[in-house]
């Protein structure tokens, strides 16, 4: 009987320690929620729409914080306005089954924030149901379009900037051999891939490009797994890659990852993967896709904060840096060939498919 | 034999105080206020919004729990209702979209699909453990992943709209508006409550209501209800009296997959606009393993699932007032864990109690010479 008894407890300290153990870890992210409040009271220097101070709000999608690309991104953007303007902002995350992005929405614009950011797609789903009952709430969508009068759709021409790197690691590749790592096979990511494909021949017209996808259309669970983003990335360096470029968001760590063991190259996408790499991950980072997210929110902000928020789609693309490439860590082999093919491109010389 | 009725009250009531206590250790010791999070609680908790919210949620939890309820009962552990739901949800919202019927046809049709599609599947677990003696554990749990590799299939295969028809996620076509489920609002109004903007109340609750009653007189009205039970607690004496133990498990998990096929519509139904479609947003993962929690909480028991189901629901709410606090929201996971531990901890220890008064009553009993020493004449 006693020793059934410290059974029973002796469990009940391991569930508790491992729920302990599981809150650390969530607070080394950063926790969930901050706000920063830059500054006092703000001057009527706004049309937010509400009174009082200029309140911006973000809301992430499932597991986007922490993700060192896509979202984080948009989280320097949000950051950097908020200590350049008298703004105060806070950004929010989902539960981890995406029930609640449409509550954290109308949670933040009932408290009267006057702009919302959703970042991502999925927001695309939630959005004209709510921005219908908030008409003196601005919003803005990263990666979609919603059309409404009070909605900033922001999006980029990720194809141009995965030219780019393509025509790099066709540069760069000895073995004439590339591959590319997508998270989930949605029409998004393919633009990823077309560009890279397109880029990659354009320099090197023998070039072996192996394309491989995480999760299929309609399972997101891509996005959110290093753990299969390294084993996806390993297959395609022991088939005989020699650089990688992902578009897996978090997933793409595993990728960078599978790059150290396998000491071959890889490209980050969104941020600059480089900067937010581990010393020993540095040198196999050959470049990464800029997708300038956060200047995309920052632009945002700015207009917003200044009273010229204007509704409808801002395309972000390499002829407004909207995307683009690092140079960090010098491996590129000739920057200058690379920049002549974005200038064909803005030019219209070069056209970069949107699709495989 | 009779059932100490202050015990078995006590328990749930004894488990989650325990619960709440050993969340505010945790809340202490990371560094939070408990009382915050409880001022949040009191403060938004019972807004309309929330209730509504609540509601909501409740209702395909209790579906999931009785899915789940129904294989405990003859000790089945269907822990494949996850794959079930989700890909019926996926069958029902195409074919849904894919036919025009009149309003009540229309719903009763689309009802039937989810119903067909999560007891089939169901029904291969069913068959492997009847004829080949798989654990249902074992294969439900792989055709989980399956389920899921086979929806994302079909739907960028055959079930999705074309794209760029909708933006957002990838899902199947709208559903035509016979095929939706009125929302409640207008009721709720016109009992005097004033619903903020964007709220809505889902019919989905009278679903659940109707498989709650329809579980109840299954269970405790019917022969198959009773062989139901007679399997889970004395398989052998259920066999002698007849019983066919194979069959009772095929049907058991059929009938489990077909309510587990009704968890997932409760969005795709009674959505508004261009959202009433199966997408990743409208149809969220994961009710199944929320399923097997709330038939733990509830005790397999149709009232005690509902209100395992609202608590839960009440739960996930909070989680949006919560994370607008600056409060960490994973509180509520804890909670959510923590109550179930609890409770099934609390009635383990009440069957415990139970079992020692009745051998001492037993021992009382038969103080004087035992009535079997006795020999006949």
């Amino acid at each position: 009987m006693k020793q059934k008894r410290w059974g029973v407890f002796f469990i009940l300290f391991a569930v508790i320690s491992l729920v302990l153990a599981g809150c650390g870890d969530d607070d080394d992210d950063g926790g969930d929620t901050t706000t920063t409040e830059a500054g006092g009271d703000s001057g009527d220097n706004g049309d937010s729409g509400s009174s009082g101070d200029l309140k911006v709000g973000m809301v992430f999608d499932v597991g986007g914080k922490g993700d060192k690309s896509f979202n984080d991104s948009a989280f320097k953007g949000l950051t950097e306005a908020a200590e350049e303007f008298d703004v105060e902002v806070r950004e929010l995350e989902p539960d981890a089954e995406g029930s609640n992005r449409e509550a954290l929405m109308r949670q933040l614009a009932d408290e009267g924030y006057g702009l919302i950011i959703g970042v991502g797609f999925a927001f695309a789903e939630v959005m004209p149901a709510i921005v219908a009952d908030y008409p003196d709430t601005e919003f803005a969508i990263v990666d979609s379009v919603v059309e409404a009068d009070n909605v900033a759709s922001l999006v980029f021409a990720e194809h141009e900037g995965s030219f780019l790197v393509g025509a790099i690691a066709a540069q760069k590749s000895e073995a004439g051999h590339i591959g590319f790592v997508g998270g989930v096979e949605t029409q998004l990511i393919q633009k990823f891939e077309a560009g890279f494909v397109a880029g990659a021949k354009a320099v090197n017209p023998d070039i072996v490009v192996d394309v491989k996808y995480i999760t299929p259309d309609g399972d997101f669970s891509g996005f959110a797994d290093p753990a299969r983003g390294k084993t996806v990335a390993a297959g395609l360096y022991a088939g005989g890659a020699d650089i990688v470029y992902h578009a897996a968001g978090q997933s793409g760590n595993g990728v960078i990852e599978a790059a150290v063991e396998a000491d071959a190259l890889v490209i980050g996408v969104d941020s600059n993967q480089y900067l937010s790499a581990s010393p020993e991950a540095q040198p196999h980072i050959l470049t990464s896709m800029l997708k300038r997210v956060d200047v995309a929110v920052f632009n945002t902000i700015e207009a917003w904060v200044n009273g010229e928020f204007t509704a409808g789609t801002s395309l972000f693309s390499l002829e407004n840096d909207g995307v683009g490439f690092a140079t960090d860590g010098d491996l590129i082999v000739d920057v200058d060939a690379i920049n002549e093919l974005r200038d064909q491109i803005v030019a219209g010389e070069i056209e970069v498919p949107t699709e495989p | 034999m009779k059932k100490n009725w202050k015990l078995q009250a006590a328990a749930p009531i004894l488990a989650l105080v325990g619960a709440a206590v050993i969340a505010g250790i945790i809340l202490a010791a990371t560094g939070n206020d408990p009382g915050d999070v409880l001022q949040v609680i009191v403060d938004d908790g019972f807004e309309t919004r929330r209730v509504v919210d609540t509601l909501n949620r409740a209702a395909p939890y209790y579906i999931a729990g009785v899915a789940v309820a129904i294989g405990f009962k003859m000790t089945l552990f269907n822990i494949g209702v996850e794959g079930q739901y989700r890909l019926a949800a996926l069958v029902a919202a195409w074919a849904g979209a894919s036919v025009n019927l009149p309003a009540p046809l229309h719903v009763l049709f689309i009802l039937m699909v989810a119903v067909i599609t999560g007891a089939a599947w169901a029904a291969i677990p069913g068959l492997l453990r009847a004829t080949r003696g798989v654990h249902e554990v074992i294969s439900s749990i792989m055709l989980n992943s399956i389920a899921l590799g086979l929806g994302a299939f079909l739907l960028h295969r055959w079930f999705r709209a074309p794209a760029g028809e909708y933006p957002g996620a990838v899902g199947t076509e709208v559903l035509p508006t016979p095929g939706r489920l009125p929302l409640l609002n207008g009721l709720v109004e016109k009992l005097g409550v004033d619903l903020p903007p964007g709220t809505r109340l889902q019919s989905y609750i009278f679903i659940a209501l109707i498989i709650g009653v329809a579980y109840h007189l299954v269970i405790s009205r019917t022969r198959f209800g009773f062989d139901l039970r007679a399997s889970g607690s004395n398989p052998e004496a259920a066999e002698a009296s007849g019983v066919d133990p194979k069959r009772m498990v095929v049907v058991t998990m059929v009938l489990s997959g077909a309510v587990a096929g009704l968890i997932g519509l409760n969005n795709v139904m009674s959505n508004v606009g261009d959202q009433a479609r199966y997408t990743d947003v409208s149809v969220v993962g994961g009710l199944g393993f929320t399923g097997i929690a709330i038939a733990l909480l509830g005790r397999n028991h149709p009232v005690g699932i509902a209100l395992g189901a609202l608590l839960w629901a009440f739960m996930d709410a909070l989680q949006t007032p919560l994370s607008s606090a600056q409060l960490p929201k994973q509180i509520t996971a804890i909670l959510q864990g923590v109550a179930v531990l609890s409770v099934v901890i609390a009635y383990e220890v009440v069957r415990r109690i139970e079992q020692r008064q009745q051998a001492s009553s037993l021992r009382r009993d038969s103080e004087p010479p035992p009535a079997s020493e006795v020999a006949p004449a």
